[in-house]
């Protein structure tokens, strides 16, 4: 059953009087209990479109342009503050990269996980502590009724992150939204959480988007594998697919350009050149064009649509009939 | 990784400490220590590559920064072409900064917003000879081509340039004045995986080029494995395995190195496995465990590990371990 659906949607800022899209046309959709990946370097719009299906996007200058974002299938764009306020924290939660800034400093983290009940829940103060101490064990947390009194600068980072889990199943969620979870972690730690992540998400058969730039921690975590560029889906496919079958030059290029374990290579291959800033991104054709070892002449001027090549494998990139856009659309991009 | 590796050393650090006091209670006497670094002993050949690794607060920043002075060692000796650099001060200790650089990890941070990227590269050349302006100039252009860049770059300012091109300038003010030893300290875990790969090869091209000798100072494994020779391990101060690295990847012996080396997740579906999973943090250095520091950790606790710290002993040729398991 699909529980989140996003099309078409476009996420914009607006520097000076033009407005700039770090989102631009993507689209997926996520099943229950389906574990997805969104992987792309910074400034490919991966934190952006978290924020956008949680409506959590800068009021001043961030704004959602076109789409859809379709929970259950009702539609998150056009509603109002009060009515998303019930819906965060309830059906979609969000684990954020940072632990330390994520959690409030001068509330206890028994302060902070009763909050979410309250808001959302019609617990009473013994109910809501028994409960907030059944979600720190369930984390993995010792001693949690020491940790409830305690504030975020007394614990390390990894067990601030179980802290922010805990806060995240604390009302079962549908659909989890992790951002960078494990980067600010150390590896051994970094493996406990994806660890504690899975068994949570297998358990609770609970959506979880994972949003992240280590290919390693895709490979292994992921069911589903969304690959950004730019602002745009590049590809997307299965675990298997990506990684064994990779089709745009960009993923290709990303996965040799990695150093493996065990593997004797004097050079790495390596992407030239950079990511092209919001403000200089190519307005027709490929946005990797600059940098692509393959890049015909017409990748410049035409701008390729993601396509299926395979069962459940899509690519954006010219080298794929498939991705030639179907009916010109004159002038649009 | 290099090819000229000779069998001179270059560096010898011996029983390396590095404490920093802890003071607290009536006039702020000193009540402990924090152990950063403790009791490190390495060797670096001519053109070789050391990596040392470990997670945050390991000691393996505070290791490069003691071996350049940039901090002076509690005790221990730091010899550098043969010469104990360990108590020198003044301007011997500035001459021999000439032959010492570092990159560091930052590049956002370690580049003076207010400068020009050809003051900054030229200023350690202004610092230790005097040279015509024409001829800075050349030298610092020479440097932009070395390092990538093109020779505009010169009149811009750091904040016009990306992370990738900020580290290539970073770089090219450590080679500025054709130093013998390079320590990077995490130079490219700030930057994207496709412009991590750009700034390792070149700096393998330049030690090539130059007869670097580094000491590549990260926290992720898999690229230290990849520009190393030879590898160390640390945790909580003190190194715990030292070796090859082709030995190290296909032999880990210390428990740690083998938890680290599989906690690093592979980007490879098909390869998913069993991991050894630690459990609990790294404890504060400032209280580190009786004994054996990874003890609380470790899946093979035997009763010694908890009172009598194992010291590093060689099991194989060139692979050293400190671990009760292998005495």
């Amino acid at each position: 059953m699909t529980l989140l659906e996003v099309k078409g949607l476009r996420t914009g800022f607006k520097i000076g009087e033009q407005v700039y899209h770090a989102v631009d046309d993507v689209s997926f959709s996520l099943k229950t209990g389906q574990f997805v990946c969104i992987v792309g370097e910074s400034g490919c719009g991966k934190s952006v479109l978290s924020l956008s299906i949680m409506n959590l996007l800068p009021r001043e200058n961030g704004k959602i342009t076109s789409g859809e974002i379709l929970l259950d299938g009702k539609n998150l764009i056009p509603l109002t503050d009060e009515e998303m306020n019930k819906i965060r924290g309830k059906d979609i939660t969000m684990i954020f990269q940072e632990p330390m800034t994520a959690l409030n400093p001068v509330f206890s983290i028994g302060f902070q996980i009763a909050e979410i009940l309250h808001n959302h829940t019609k617990l009473t103060k013994p109910q809501i502590r028994s409960k907030s101490i059944e979600l720190l064990r369930q984390v993995g947390i010792p001693r949690p009724e020491k940790i409830l009194e305690e504030y975020p600068h007394q614990l390390s980072g990894g067990m601030r992150q179980r802290v922010m889990i805990a806060m995240a199943i604390a009302c079962s969620p549908k659909l989890l939204i992790a951002d960078e979870p494990t980067t600010a972690l150390d590896v051994t730690i970094q493996a406990q959480i994806l660890e504690l992540m899975k068994e949570i998400q297998q358990k609770r058969e609970m959506s979880v988007l994972l949003i992240t730039h280590d290919l390693g921690v895709v490979a292994e975590m992921a069911e589903e594998v969304i690959v950004m560029y730019a602002g745009q889906i590049v590809e997307q496919g299965n675990a298997e697919q990506i990684f064994h079958n990779p089709k745009h030059p960009y993923l290709v290029a990303l996965l040799n350009s990695i150093p493996r374990l065990g593997e004797k290579k004097n050079r790495l291959e390596a992407i030239k050149g950079i990511v092209p800033s919001l403000v200089h991104m190519p307005t027709t054709g490929c946005r990797f064009v600059d940098r692509c070892p393959k890049a015909k002449e017409e990748c410049r001027f035409i701008s390729p649509q993601l396509a299926a090549v395979e069962q459940g494998h899509s690519v954006r990139c010219l080298l794929y009939q498939e991705s030639y856009p179907k009916v010109e659309e004159g002038g649009r991009r | 990784m290099s090819r000229a590796a000779s069998d001179r050393y270059l560096l010898e650090v011996r029983n390396l400490k590095k404490y920093y006091p802890i003071r607290g209670g009536f006039f702020r006497r000193k009540i402990g220590d924090v152990k950063a670094v403790d009791d490190v002993t390495l060797t670096l050949k001519e053109g070789e590559t050391i990596g040392l690794v470990g997670e945050s607060g390991c000691g393996k920043s505070t290791t490069g920064r003691t071996i350049l002075r940039l901090t002076d060692p509690t005790d221990g000796e730091i010899i550098f072409q043969g010469k104990d650099i360990t108590k020198i001060k003044g301007e011997e200790l500035r001459k021999i900064r000439q032959d010492m650089q570092m990159v560091f990890q930052d590049p956002y941070a370690s580049l003076n917003p207010k400068m020009m990227v050809g003051d900054i590269i030229s200023e350690p050349i202004r610092n230790f000879n005097h040279q015509s302006k024409k001829d800075l100039k050349d030298t610092v252009m020479e440097l932009l081509e070395k390092v990538g860049l093109t020779s505009d770059s010169y009149f811009k300012y750091p904040h016009e340039f990306s992370g990738g091109q900020r580290q290539r300038i970073g770089i090219a003010r450590a080679l500025a004045l054709k130093p013998k030893l390079i320590v990077g300290d995490e130079p490219v875990s700030a930057l994207d995986v496709s412009v991590q790969s750009q700034v390792l090869n070149l700096m393998q091209d330049l030690q090539e080029e130059f007869k670097l000798t580094y000491l590549f100072i990260a926290h992720d494994l898999s690229v230290v494995e990849h520009m190393s020779d030879r590898i160390g391990v640390m945790y909580l101060g003190r190194l715990v395995e030292w070796a090859d690295k082709e030995q190290l990847y296909k032999e880990p012996l210390h428990p740690y190195t083998q938890a680290l080396l599989s906690a690093i997740p592979v980007p490879d579906p098909r390869k998913r496995k069993e991991r050894i999973i630690l459990s609990g943090d790294v404890p504060s250095p400032a209280n580190p465990p009786q004994g054996c520091a990874f003890h609380p950790r470790c899946q093979h606790v035997k009763p010694e590990c908890s009172e009598i710290r194992p010291t590093m002993r060689e099991v194989k040729p060139g692979h050293q371990v400190a671990c009760h398991l292998y005495s």
